[in-house]
C-alpha cells in the first residue's frame, strides 16, 4: 500500500468502506429521479430542440440564414465551435495530464470530466459540419478516392489539418473513457437487482471480471493512452488556433496562438468542470469524494490558466505596437476601443480580472462564489473567441469591405440548441453511468481517506 | 488424466489477500487468478505475472500510422497531384514536410491508440455480450479472490494458508478434469 503524508488533506471525507463507494455511486443509477432533474432536463431538451428547428432551417436555405455576411464570413459558427472545443480540453487533462503527474485528486472528477470533453466535442462538431454551407458534401473533407479527377484534399491547409485533428480528438476521447468504464459497468452489472438493467450493463461491461491479468493491462494500457493524450490535446487547440495563426489577416497572424489558445481551453474547461461538479456533488449527495479541496486544486488551475491568457492578451498589444505594422495596431486599437470595445472589454474583465480573486483561500474554498465565478468565466471565454473573429473581420485592409455584424434568430437558436443538447446528454449520462471512477477511488481509500489517514497518524505517534 | 479441485479463497482487504499469495506461492503453489475490485498495486509479482508487452503493441501501431499517413499524403500531395499554390509547386515530399508534421502526429496517435484499445479488448477477451469473467459477482464490488485450481494435496495446504492468513471464506466449487497434453 501506497502511504501519504498527513500534510495532504484527505481526499474520501468520512467513513467510508469498499462496499459504501459502490452504493454511493450506484445510488442514481438505480434511484429515482428527483424534481429538479426533471425540470432542468425538460428546459434543456425543450433548447434541444429549438436549436434542432434552426438547425434544419439552415440546411433547408443555406447559411445565408445566419448574421454573416461577406466581410464577416466566419462568425459565430467558429466562435462557438472553438468555444465548444476549448471546453472538452479539461477532461482529456484532467484524465491524461494528471494521471502522468500522479494526481489523485483527479479520480473523482476524471469520469464526468470526460464525458463532458466528448459532449463538447460532438457540439463543437455541428458547427464545423454546418458552417461548409452545403453538409451533405462534408465527406469531400475526407481524402476518399473521388470521380473529380482525383481531387484530393489540401494537407497544407491547417483547416485540413482540424479534421484530423478533431476526428482524432473525439474517438480517442471515447476510446479513452469507455476502457476506464468497463470495471465500473461491471460493478453495477454485479449489484442490480432489475433483469433489464442487468442484461443493459452486462452488455456494457464487455464481461468484465477483474482478473490481475486484465488490470495489469488496464493499467498500462491507461498509462499509454494517458501519454498518447496528452500532444495530443495540446495539438488539437494549437492546431485550431493555426486555422487563425496561419492566415493573413492582420490580429490573427500571430505566433503567441497555440499556446494562448491551449491555455484558454483549459482555463474555461475547468470552469465548465466546476459549474457541472458543483451541480453534481449536490444532487446526487457525492459531498465525501468532490470535496472542497478538489474545488480549490481546480481554482489553482485557473489561477494559473487564466493569468497565462492575460499576459497573453497583454503580450498581443505590446507586440502589435512593437511590431510597427500599422495594420496590426490598428487592429488590437479597433478592438479594445471601436464599434464592438464593449465584447472587447467583457473578455478583459471576466478572463483576466476575475480569476484573480481565487487569490484568496476564501473565495477560491467557497463553492458559491466558484459556481458563479465559473459561469462568468465561461462567458469570458465565449467572448475571447467573439473578439478574436469578429472586430478583426469587421475591419480588415480595404475600408471599401468594412462591415459590421449582428447574429440572426438562427445564429443564437444554434447556439443555444448545443447548449440544450450539452446538458441533455449530460443529464441522461449522470442518471445511467458511474459519475465517479469508483474502482480508481476504492485504489486511494486507504492511501486518502480521512478516517485510515487518521488511523494511521495515530498509529504513528 | 487429472483432476483438480477449484477452490475460491475469498477476502474482505487486499492487504491479507496479498500475504495469502505470498505464502502459496512460496509452499509451490500455483495461483490460477485472482480478482479484485480495483488495481491491487505491487500484486503483480507476487502472483508471478509477467509485465504486459501491450506498450510495445502500441509504439508498433503508432509506427504503422506514422507510416501510412506519409504514404498517403505522399501519393496525394506529391505524387498523383502535385498542386501549385502561389508559386510553390508541391515537387518534393521533403520541402513539404512542415506542412504534414500535424497529420503524420494525428494519425500516430490515431493508430497507436486505436489499435492499441482493440488489441487490449480482445486480448482479454472484452466483447459485447460475452459472460461475466468473475466467478463470484461479489469480486467487482468489494471482495477479493484468489482461484485455485489444484489436486488434492495441494488443497489441503492451500486450505491452511488461505484459512491462517485470514481468508473470509474457502468454497470449493467442484473439480475440472484436465486432459493430458500428447
Amino acid at each position: 500500500m501506497h502511504a501519504e503524508s498527513n500534510i495532504r488533506e484527505p481526499l474520501i471525507l468520512g467513513h467510508k468502506t469498499y462496499r459504501n463507494i459502490s452504493d454511493d455511486i450506484i445510488a442514481p443509477i438505480e434511484g429515482k429521479a428527483n424534481r429538479t432533474w426533471y425540470i432542468l432536463f425538460t428546459i434543456s431538451a425543450l433548447a434541444f430542440m429549438w436549436g434542432i428547428g434552426c438547425l434544419s432551417y439552415t440546411i433547408g436555405v443555406g447559411i445565408g440564414a445566419w448574421g454573416s455576411n461577406n466581410g464577416v464570413d466566419w462568425a459565430w459558427d467558429i466562435t462557438n465551435f472553438v468555444w465548444w472545443i476549448g471546453i472538452g480540453h479539461a477532461g482529456t487533462l484532467i484524465s491524461a495530464v494528471l494521471l502522468l503527474f500522479r494526481q489523485k485528486w483527479r479520480m473523482a472528477i476524471n469520469r464526468s470530466a470526460e464525458a463532458m470533453t466528448i459532449f463538447a466535442v460532438l457540439c463543437a462538431a455541428i458547427f464545423v459540419t454546418l458552417h461548409t454551407g452545403r453538409p451533405w458534401l462534408d465527406y469531400m473533407l475526407f481524402p476518399l478516392p473521388n470521380q473529380f479527377g482525383s481531387l484530393w484534399p489540401n494537407f497544407n491547409s491547417p483547416l485540413l489539418w482540424d479534421v484530423f485533428a478533431v476526428s482524432t480528438y473525439a474517438t480517442v476521447s471515447i476510446v479513452f473513457w469507455y476502457i476506464g468504464l468497463i470495471p465500473d459497468f461491471a460493478m453495477i452489472r454485479d449489484r442490480v437487482i432489475k433483469p433489464k438493467m442487468k442484461k443493459a450493463y452486462s452488455l456494457l461491461s464487455f464481461g468484465w471480471g477483474g482478473s490481475v491479468r486484465h488490470w495489469s493491462r488496464f493499467e498500462e494500457v491507461s498509462l499509454v493512452l494517458a501519454g498518447l493524450s496528452t500532444p495530443l490535446v495540446f495539438s488539437v487547440h494549437s492546431i485550431v488556433s493555426f486555422d487563425f495563426a496561419t492566415s493573413v489577416v492582420p490580429g490573427w497572424h500571430t505566433t503567441i496562438f497555440p499556446p494562448y489558445f491551449v491555455s484558454g481551453a483549459v482555463f474555461s474547461g475547468f470552469a465548465m468542470v466546476l459549474t457541472l461538479m458543483l451541480i453534481v456533488r449536490k444532487v446526487y449527495k457525492l459531498e465525501a469524494y468532490l470535496t472542497v479541496k478538489h474545488v480549490e486544486y481546480m481554482n489553482i488551475v485557473i489561477i494559473v490558466t487564466g493569468s497565462i491568457v492575460g499576459v497573453a492578451y497583454l503580450t498581443e498589444l505590446f507586440m502589435a505596437w512593437y511590431s510597427g505594422v500599422e495594420w496590426e495596431q490598428y487592429a488590437f486599437l479597433n478592438r479594445a476601443t471601436g464599434p464592438m470595445a464593449w465584447a472587447y472589454w467583457i473578455m478583459m474583465s471576466c478572463n483576466v480580472l476575475s480569476p484573480q480573486f481565487f487569490w484568496f483561500k476564501k473565495l477560491r474554498t467557497s463553492l458559491a462564489f466558484t459556481f458563479v465565478l465559473s459561469i462568468v468565466i465561461n462567458i469570458g471565454m465565449w467572448f475571447e473567441r467573439f473578439v478574436i473573429i469578429v472586430p478583426t473581420l469587421c475591419r480588415t485592409y480595404l475600408p471599401s469591405t468594412w462591415n459590421t455584424y449582428s447574429p440572426s434568430f438562427i445564429d443564437v437558436g444554434i447556439f443555444v440548441g448545443t447548449i440544450g443538447m450539452f446538458f441533455t446528454l449530460f443529464l441522461l449520462y449522470s442518471r445511467t453511468f458511474p459519475v465517479i471512477a469508483q474502482a480508481e477511488l476504492k485504489s486511494i481509500l486507504k492511501a486518502s481517506g480521512e478516517e485510515h489517514k487518521k488511523a494511521a497518524e495515530q498509529a504513528h505517534h | 488424466m487429472a483432476t483438480k479441485q477449484i477452490i475460491h479463497g475469498i477476502f474482505g482487504d487486499e492487504v491479507p489477500l496479498s500475504e495469502a499469495c505470498k505464502k502459496l506461492r512460496a509452499s509451490g503453489i500455483r495461483i490460477a487468478d485472482v480478482f479484485t475490485p480495483f488495481p491491487v498495486h505491487g500484486i503483480d509479482p507476487i502472483v508471478g505475472l509477467p509485465r504486459t508487452r501491450i506498450a510495445i503493441c502500441a509504439f508498433i501501431y503508432g509506427i504503422t500510422g506514422l507510416a501510412l499517413a506519409t504514404l498517403m499524403m505522399w501519393y496525394m500531395m506529391i505524387h498523383d497531384w502535385p498542386n501549385d499554390i502561389g508559386g510553390k509547386p508541391n515537387w518534393s515530399y521533403y520541402f513539404n514536410i512542415p506542412a504534414f508534421i500535424p497529420i503524420s502526429f494525428e494519425a500516430t496517435v490515431f493508430c497507436a491508440a486505436h489499435g492499441m484499445s482493440l488489441t487490449y479488448l480482445l486480448r482479454c477477451m472484452l466483447v459485447p455480450g460475452a459472460h461475466p469473467k468473475n466467478p463470484d459477482p461479489r469480486t467487482t464490488d468489494d471482495k477479493f479472490m484468489i482461484y485455485l485450481e489444484l489436486n488434492d494435496e495441494q488443497s489441503k495446504k492451500a486450505d491452511e494458508i488461505l484459512r491462517s492468513t485470514g481468508a473470509e471464506e474457502v468454497n470449493y466449487k467442484g473439480t475440472i478434469t484436465i486432459e493430458p497434453k500428447y
